[in-house]
């Protein structure tokens, strides 16, 4: 089969032989953005018509607003990552256009009831952090040209994000809802974990590649399990104290369950040794199992969690609120804009998934869990295919973030998991949140990028310094 | 009573457009998955499919790796030559004692590729021949290098 050929440049013009362009895929992407932003806007008419009547007045400026937020982020994949995977901005904009109409539906019920001063106007607010968040998924896609480039401020990131993780901790005033998350400045509040859980994540990946050998190689065989040497146990034993220490000073069980669970996976994702997921899930038995005994918010979430109806009138109030939503949804949902979501407390950003259960139905909460679904597979076809391996860890360990947060959130909801206090990805009300996942998807982007890019066309990067020859200067 | 039938239809309108998002996600799924090959997916763009045509479909369309630490990752053949090795700016970047930083070359002469080693250490080898001068590869002949194993598909 092999055949010799003559030196290199015999045949120029096999250089410039068209036909094998790549598709770039952002034809698709187009009119996939314009079907969400469609399904928004019939969310929004839809549910202003059924609750008052007629469209509201602020329709037409939220259709404006919404539909250019979208267009200016497809013309900035076009230009500055022209062969990024098509599915994942169409997904993020069905989900936080659903999430922006929810809560718009629930301001109206707000407001009808009225009163006790609980209404506020949120829709327009979260506008705005999505806003923000497009900036920032701008600011990424500009600024980091190549994510290999990530990998080199490894350690500086790590920093930051435990800084930001631990501020709350001993920052005063910091606590809402019996969580120390929040960092207030002036009129508004930010919960810096989530962005600190972007950095961790960039952390973990180049640590991880870094070391995966010696975590993978140097093991011994007990039951069928290839478990590591003693001393290896060190970066996950870390771990595992850092997100003790979270639920601890913070009493954020959601963010410490978060941490862990990324760690974990991204350590098996390195080395391929399932025993990592096994020391991971004892690990953390243990450590609720302590905590459990020891913490009392830890004690009143588990047992509302194993029977809300016992404590329906006190700690289980929102459990047992958020089940009877779901039922009454059933099927195929009570229609937009004809249940009472409101009746469930913070729907807007922790229950807003039973809000949608409520009036979307078993079908419209499925569909959404789909859609998430297509949003993490294409994260992970990324880490499949992007060709280095700091790439591939870090768009697992993006892609797994997205999927672990969206079950940790529905378990609390439906009452499969104890509660907890983290955010729906891009649904829920919450600027934070928001503005950090819309990061975290234009890190995808960037990779998804790499990946599709036809070999040969790849970006230039700077030569390192390390690897520049040694050159002897003599006077 | 109108007004009872306009939200049925809102309702169940509602929900069949968010089901049909879904299955257009799955299209775009599916026709990436089958690659340009795939003709009879209507996603597939008409320009690539023609093109695939125009070219009886035998030239080869990616470079799978099959085995070793990077074992399923699909670089998509463009006109460029392909650099495999430990350096950081190879197309493909081996984890491997066994690879030379710069390894090995891959080059698109007409729509055929050749593989030739770079002066490795260790060598580069075509089915079982050792690589010394370029070498024409077919679809599925095993390129290895290190632990790693490559392959042409179209």
């Amino acid at each position: 089969m092999a055949a010799p050929v003559n030196g290199p440049g015999t045949d120029p013009r096999a250089a410039l032989a068209p036909g094998t362009a790549v598709p770039t895929r952002r034809g698709t992407e187009l009119l996939l953005l314009g079907f969400a932003v469609l399904i928004t806007l019939a969310a929004h008419l839809i549910i202003d018509i059924t609750v008052t009547g007629s469209p509201g007045t602020e329709m037409v400026t939220f259709g404006v607003w919404f539909s250019v937020l979208w267009a200016v982020a497809h013309v900035v994949v076009r230009r500055f990552a022209p062969y990024a995977d098509p599915l994942l901005l169409p997904c993020v904009a069905v989900l936080s256009g659903l999430g922006l109409s929810m809560i718009h539906r629930l301001d109206i019920a707000g407001e009808q009831v009225g009163g006790n001063g609980a209404a506020s106007v949120d829709a327009p607010v979260q506008l705005v952090w999505a806003t923000v968040g497009l900036v920032l998924f701008i600011a990424v896609l500009v600024i980091v040209r190549d994510h290999r480039a990530l990998s080199r401020f490894a350690y500086t990131l790590a920093l930051i994000g435990l800084v930001l993780l631990a501020l709350p901790a001993v920052l005063p005033n910091s606590e809402i809802n019996g969580a120390k998350l929040w960092i207030r400045f002036g009129g508004f509040s930010i919960q810096p974990g989530e962005f600190a859980k972007i950095c961790l994540i960039v952390f973990f990946a180049a640590y991880l590649v870094d070391k995966r050998d010696v975590l993978a190689l140097a093991s011994r065989r007990v039951l069928r399990l290839e478990l590591p040497r003693g001393r290896d146990l060190g970066p996950v034993l870390l771990a595992w104290v850092a997100s003790i220490l979270v639920l601890v000073f913070e009493r954020d069980l959601g963010s410490s369950l978060l941490l862990f669970g990324i760690f974990v996976v991204m350590l098996y994702v390195a080395t391929e040794r399932a025993s990592w997921l096994v020391i991971g899930l004892l690990l953390f038995a243990g450590g609720a199992f302590v905590a459990y005994q020891l913490f009392g918010h830890v004690r009143v979430r588990v047992d509302t969690w194993l029977d809300p109806f016992a404590y329906a009138d006190t700690g289980g109030y929102q459990v047992v609120q958020s089940l009877f939503s779901l039922g009454t949804g059933g099927l195929f949902g009570a229609g937009l804009g004809g249940g009472r979501p409101d009746q469930v407390p913070v729907a807007k950003s922790d229950f807003i998934a039973a809000a949608i259960g409520e009036e979307l139905g078993l079908f419209g909460l499925v569909a959404m869990i789909v859609i998430y679904l297509v949003l993490v597979e294409r994260g992970l076809r990324t880490s499949l295919v992007v060709r280095d391996g700091f790439g591939k860890l870090l768009a697992a360990g993006l892609a797994f973030s997205l999927a672990w947060q969206v079950f940790v959130v529905l378990g609390g909801v439906t009452g499969l998991l104890p509660l907890t206090g983290l955010t729906t990805p891009f649904l829920a009300y919450g600027g934070s949140s928001l503005v950090a996942n819309f990061g975290l998807v234009a890190l995808l982007v960037r990779i998804s990028d790499a990946a599709r890019r036809p070999a040969g066309t790849a970006v230039a990067t700077p030569p390192k310094l390390t690897d520049a020859p040694t050159e002897v200067v003599q006077p | 009573m109108t007004a009872e039938i306009v939200l049925q239809a809102f309702r169940f309108g509602f929900l069949i457009l968010l089901w049909l998002f879904v299955f257009a996600a799955f299209r775009v799924v599916r026709a990436d998955l089958f690659g340009g090959r795939a003709g009879r997916v209507a996603s597939v763009p008409p320009r690539a499919a023609a093109a695939a045509r125009k070219r009886g479909g035998r030239g080869p369309r990616h470079l799978v790796v099959t085995a070793g630490p990077l074992s399923g990752t699909r670089i998509t053949l463009g006109e460029q030559a392909i650099l495999i090795g430990r350096a950081d700016d190879s197309t493909l970047v081996l984890t491997d004692d066994f690879a030379s930083s710069r390894h090995a070359r891959l080059t698109n002469r007409g729509g055929q590729w050749y593989v030739e080693d770079l002066g490795s250490t260790n060598g580069t080898y075509l089915d079982q021949q050792r690589v010394q001068g370029p070498l024409l590869v077919a679809p599925g002949q095993p390129i290895r290098i290190g632990q790693t194993v490559l392959e042409l598909r179209s």
